[in-house]
């Protein structure tokens, strides 16, 4: 695995669990951004990177349109908005359609951030119980990056990361318990 | 929409948003990139286009095709209330403000197909204040304006209309403001009398009047950082002393040197103009 630039974890139903048990174990001078798309409710807005913030040594914040993508900062992509990455390594917000039934769209943020990161992405499908991710994840494949997802085994809901392996290129299957080393370990 | 190589490249991006510049005086090139190119890349798979040339072909040299080009590659997902907390600020704390003008003339810019214009017509109404507003709703795409226009919205909606109208401050029966057509939502003419719905280009049109409010929601996101501050100078020429501007949830005024002659309104994104 070639130096990451990006780590993107996607996740719906089932995912907050999993962020709340690995964001306490990370590095707190990790060498790239991490960027979480999960699915919530629209209205929800601040409460997710205030519960968050209170749980990682890393500095979390809600993405600012336009703002650049900085190492060691964990990036929440706001809610009932896509995040799109744009080759110049800032965020675009965007209020178009929703995509899987969802908005922020896991596709949207995987798909436009392949092409920019290329093989130094790493993109991470957790729990979830639609489809979301599994086409980005493709194209993640295709620009030669890399695909982890969560064990189906360990998910709350098995669908999004199941249909992930049976539609996509998975380079890691990972438990919950695995996925803080691993993370540490692109560092 | 599957997009695991994409079919259109950077440059050839590019190439579109030359040729649109060219033959039909549309400016996009200061768009998001990411944004815009997705936009193209959802046309391209919708419309089953078998290849690049054919497709920047047909944007040329069908007029036809064009028109429905700017209207898929321009967002206009919209809806009625939108941001209910946000209305509720505009109905408490914005329009009473504006009520003391003989005329209150408002500018909402990136109107799309109407919804916004409406829900501020329904608050000026109750507020009294209809009858002497103008609200100026624009958009790039006379596509969505005739739409606008017809004051016609799904019945499928009226349920997440109705609940956004209640949770912004609203207090009466939503249902009276429109009559049910099958499966459309026919608002009250009245709520149309007040509103002149016109093309007008943020990119290459100029300030066409002096408003007390502008609104302009969701739209900034979409440009680059320099055609913001164009668009935001555009704004601010256009703004009355102590009017007030606001945009989307996500939007700001902070970066802006235009900054320093505004006075946030609390916890939303409404800018006064002080100076």
């Amino acid at each position: 695995m070639g130096k990451c630039d990006a780590l993107i974890i996607g996740g719906s139903a089932g995912s907050l669990d999993v962020l709340l048990k690995v964001l306490p174990v990370l590095r707190a001078d990790l060498s790239f951004p991490i960027i979480i798309v999960v699915h919530r409710k629209h209205g929800a807005d601040s409460l997710l990177p205030e519960l968050l913030s209170g749980r990682t040594k890393l500095s979390v914040k809600e993405i600012d349109e336009k703002e650049p993508v900085k190492a060691g900062v964990v990036y929440i992509a706001p809610s009932d908005y896509h995040t799109l990455i744009e080759q110049d390594h800032t965020f675009s917000l965007d209020y178009s359609e929703k995509v899987n039934y969802s908005r922020p769209a896991i596709d949207a943020t995987f798909q436009t951030a392949a092409e920019v990161y290329q093989t130094k992405l790493v993109c991470m499908l957790l729990s979830g119980s639609n489809a979301d991710g599994v086409n980005g994840l493709k194209s993640v494949k295709a620009w030669g990056g890399t695909t982890v997802i969560q064990d189906p085994a360990s998910a709350q809901v098995s669908y999004m990361p199941e249909q992930a392996s049976l539609h996509a290129k998975i380079d890691y299957i990972l438990p919950i318990e695995d996925m803080a080393e691993f993370i540490n370990l692109l560092s | 929409m599957n997009l695991e190589l994409p079919v259109i490249s950077d440059l050839q991006v590019e190439v579109l948003l030359a040729d649109l510049l060219e033959h039909y005086g549309y400016d996009f090139t200061g768009y998001s990139k990411a944004s815009i190119k997705r936009r193209i890349l959802r046309l391209y798979s919708l419309d089953k286009a078998v290849s690049f040339a054919e497709f920047r072909y047909k944007i040329n040299n069908d007029t036809f095709y064009f028109k429905r080009f700017v209207e898929q590659i321009t967002v206009n997902v919209t809806e009625m209330f939108r941001d209910p907390v946000f209305f509720k600020t505009l109905r408490n704390v914005v329009l009473p403000k504006l009520g003391t003008y003989p005329l209150i003339r408002i500018w909402l810019a990136g109107c799309s197909t109407g919804e916004e214009a409406y829900s501020i017509s329904i608050i000026l109404k109750e507020l009294n204040l209809l009858h002497k507003s103008l609200i100026y709703a624009t958009d790039i795409n006379p596509i969505v304006l005739e739409k606008a226009g017809q004051s016609m919205f799904a019945m499928s909606q009226m349920k997440q209309y109705s609940e956004n109208y209640i949770l912004s401050g609203g207090t009466e029966e939503f249902s009276s403001y429109y009559t049910a057509n099958y499966s459309l939502a026919k608002f009250n003419d009245e709520l149309k009398s007040r509103i002149i719905f016109s093309t007008h280009n943020l990119v290459s049109d100029h300030s066409f009047n002096e408003f007390q409010l502008i609104l302009c929601r969701n739209v900034l996101i979409y440009f680059d950082r320099d055609l913001q501050h164009k668009v935001l100078q555009l704004f601010d020429d256009s703004l009355e002393g102590l009017g007030y501007l606001a945009l989307g949830t996500k939007e700001t005024l902070d970066f802006s040197p235009l900054a320093k002659n505004y006075k946030r309104v609390p916890a939303e994104k409404i800018w006064r103009k002080i100076n």
